[in-house]
């Protein structure tokens, strides 16, 4: 009290500053403040008696150069492979050993895929849909990944941190999956990436997030998105289990996958996998890319390093697969998406009273009201509208 | 109870009932910065009640892939003023979910609570109430309880309500506001506004904090002026109730808004334009 009162004279009579006082001079470890102090789970009270570091923050050693960490661009993280170009396996222990028949559906997801790609793209050429995004070039990151996954999995094509979400969720149900989540080097700055990650190593949770390195993002090359050694060196800094993989190599994003989805589920943790590989065709049918980069950088691509291509020519080792079936199955396939194509055309489209349906559960008064305010002016003005190509 | 213990007791009852529920923020494990989630971690374990990185589009982002497969997800944001870097995740993610996947999908179990609005010491970042902001967006609702009682009967409502809601507590009533809550669940109504008190001149429209502000000038405009209004406390900002006010302003012949937010672009503009629409 004696300290108290002779603070309040130090520091001024008024009541304010008479506390301020009170509290400046109170010892730490008083018992009021001791009591005042939050729970502390997992720190040491009692520092050790050995010279290291004790900060809560890093567990690490102490060091006394000063020396900056040079970030490696130079030689980065490794890329890792199967198939060499020519479709041969480099390591045997390596290869996944798939039966004949699975390795074909493989081939023939890809190439269905280039078809229905190179369909739809003419298609909007010719002013029967209204926009489309190819695939070339990075067929095997969608196969090779998607073969290794279980039907119950859980696939978000971008939206990183619900996929995080899910998987947590996935978690504590004891659900058995793994979610995975997929995103281009462009989408890999957004914020959300960021927090995707962060939140995936925090909350422990089985999700992969498949990263395809495609070098552009539109027209802007990976030199302008980012400086340091791609994606797969940012997994590190969030304490996730990361790897960089051949994209146009099936097999190798494959066993990435295969791998990453076994651990995640059972380790409960995340993986980062790179998945590097080139956009062949242009970003989007509203995109020319011949603005922005050679052609002859596109062809060297399609030439010499296409996942199809590398996977017609291990099939056709092995005798899996010859001109004559490439010749039958293009002539099939073709067929196939004409007809499934043909027959979406003829669908008209939804009636425009949906526009108002499932904004939420259950339509509010004031939507109702706008969708009957729609149909009133349909009435009236419906000869100004292509009413003929919509459902009633 | 005050309005956080009816917070904390809407909660309770939310993670009693449904297996799936969990709630997660920054600082949310240790009770929170205003205490609402005191005791939950130890009563419901450290898997659904849980601290996040500090990270709001984060928060929001994770909450809605847990509301997708179907989980509750009760997303903490600490501070209102801070709901801007979830504004991408709440309106182009959240509130789309259902809309863009033709039902197929949706983040209905996704509620975000944040404490809201002024409390006299709060400067630009702990005072903001940006409820205007989100109530240009279809697919959410938006709710403000004026007291404990109604704070947990419209929380129980959100909670579990099939579309993602947004609950904005005034955090100048957490301790100041005192009255009788039921420990047990019950829920009140959303989208529908509370005339609070009756009255024939003037109709006196407000929510949150306001409310009570306006409840005064009733009573002051009724012993100085011999004016009678009618209040009412708006409750559900979106989808609002245009039924309650407009009928009120058709007895009474004339309308007031009153609110915290900033004048241009707040919600009185979206009222007064419907009511004399």
């Amino acid at each position: 009290m004696a300290v108290a009162a002779a603070a309040a004279r130090v520091w001024g009579s008024s009541r304010g500053l008479g506390q301020a006082g009170l509290l400046l001079l109170r010892r730490p470890g008083a018992r009021g403040l001791a009591r005042s102090l939050p729970q502390r789970q997992a720190q040491q009270h009692f520092p050790s008696l050995d010279d290291k570091p004790q900060f809560p923050g890093a567990s690490a050693e102490f060091v006394d150069k000063l020396e900056f960490i040079q970030p490696n661009v130079i030689s980065g993280i490794p890329v890792y492979r199967v198939m060499d170009r020519q479709g041969q396996i480099i390591n045997p222990s390596e290869d996944p050993h798939l039966p004949q028949e699975k390795v074909l559906k493989f081939y023939k997801s890809m190439t269905l895929l280039n078809t229905m790609d190179r369909i739809l793209y003419e298609s909007q050429r010719q002013g029967r849909i209204s926009f489309y995004m190819t695939n070339y070039g990075e067929e095997g990151t969608h196969v090779g990944s998607a073969a290794a996954l279980d039907n119950t999995d859980l696939v978000f094509g971008q939206y990183r941190e619900a996929a995080v979400g899910a998987a947590y969720a996935a978690k504590r149900a004891n659900a058995n999956r793994v979610v995975i989540c997929y995103f281009g080097e462009g989408a890999a700055s957004e914020g959300d990436a960021h927090a995707g990650f962060n939140f995936a190593a925090t909350l422990e949770c089985p999700i992969i997030f498949f990263c395809r390195n495609n070098g552009y993002a539109i027209s802007t090359p990976t030199s302008e998105q980012y400086r340091g050694d791609g994606i797969a060196a940012r997994g590190p800094g969030y304490g996730i289990m990361s790897i960089r993989v051949d994209g146009n190599d099936v097999f190798a994003v494959y066993n990435a996958t295969k791998e990453a989805r076994r651990r995640a589920v059972a380790e409960n943790q995340p993986f980062l996998i790179e998945a590097m590989t080139y956009r062949i065709g242009h970003h989007s049918t509203s995109d020319d890319s011949s603005a922005y980069r050679s052609v002859d950088e596109v062809n060297y691509w399609d030439k010499q390093d296409h996942p199809i291509s590398r996977l017609r020519h291990y099939l056709q080792s092995r005798g899996w697969w010859d001109d004559e079936q490439e010749k039958a199955w293009r002539k099939q396939s073709r067929k196939k998406v004409m007809e499934a194509f043909e027959q979406a055309e003829r669908k008209p489209k939804p009636s425009p009273s949906l526009l108002f349906s499932d904004v939420y559960q259950e339509m509010p008064a004031q939507l109702r009201k706008q969708q009957e305010a729609l149909a009133r002016h349909l009435q009236t003005y419906g000869e100004h509208y292509p009413l003929d190509h919509f459902e009633k | 109870m005050n309005l956080f213990q009816a917070i904390t007791s809407a909660l309770d009852n939310s993670l009693a009932k449904d297996p799936t529920a969990v709630i997660f923020g920054e600082d949310v494990a240790f009770g929170g910065v205003f205490r609402c989630t005191v005791g939950l971690r130890d009563k419901y374990g450290k898997d659904r009640v849980f601290n996040t990185p500090l990270c709001e589009q984060g928060i929001v982002g994770f909450g809605i892939g847990i509301a997708v497969t179907g989980a509750t997800a009760i997303a903490e944001i600490q501070f209102a003023d801070y709901i801007f870097p979830a504004f991408d995740q709440i309106v182009n993610e959240a509130a789309k979910y259902r809309y863009r996947s033709g039902d197929l999908f949706n983040c209905g179990s996704l509620t975000i609570r944040a404490p809201w609005g002024c409390v006299g010491h709060g400067a630009l970042y702990h005072s903001q109430s940006p409820e205007a902001f989100f109530a240009h967006c279809p697919g959410i609702k938006v709710v403000v309880p004026r007291s404990p009682f109604q704070a947990k009967g419209l929380l129980l409502s959100c909670i579990e309500d099939k579309n993602p809601c947004i609950f904005f507590e005034p955090k100048i009533l957490y301790r100041a506001a005192v009255e009788q809550v039921p420990v047990e669940p019950y829920s009140i109504p959303l989208s529908q506004a509370e005339v609070v008190q009756e009255g024939s001149d003037v109709t006196l429209v407000a929510w949150g904090t306001q409310v009570h502000v306006i409840r005064e000038v009733a009573s002051m405009a009724q012993e100085k002026l011999g004016v009678s209004c009618e209040v009412i406390d708006l409750r559900t900002i979106l989808p609002w109730d245009m039924d309650t006010v407009c009928k009120s302003v058709i007895k009474t012949g004339r309308l007031l808004i009153s609110h915290e937010a900033p004048l241009t672009g707040g919600f009185a503009s979206e009222i007064s334009s419907t009511v004399q629409y």
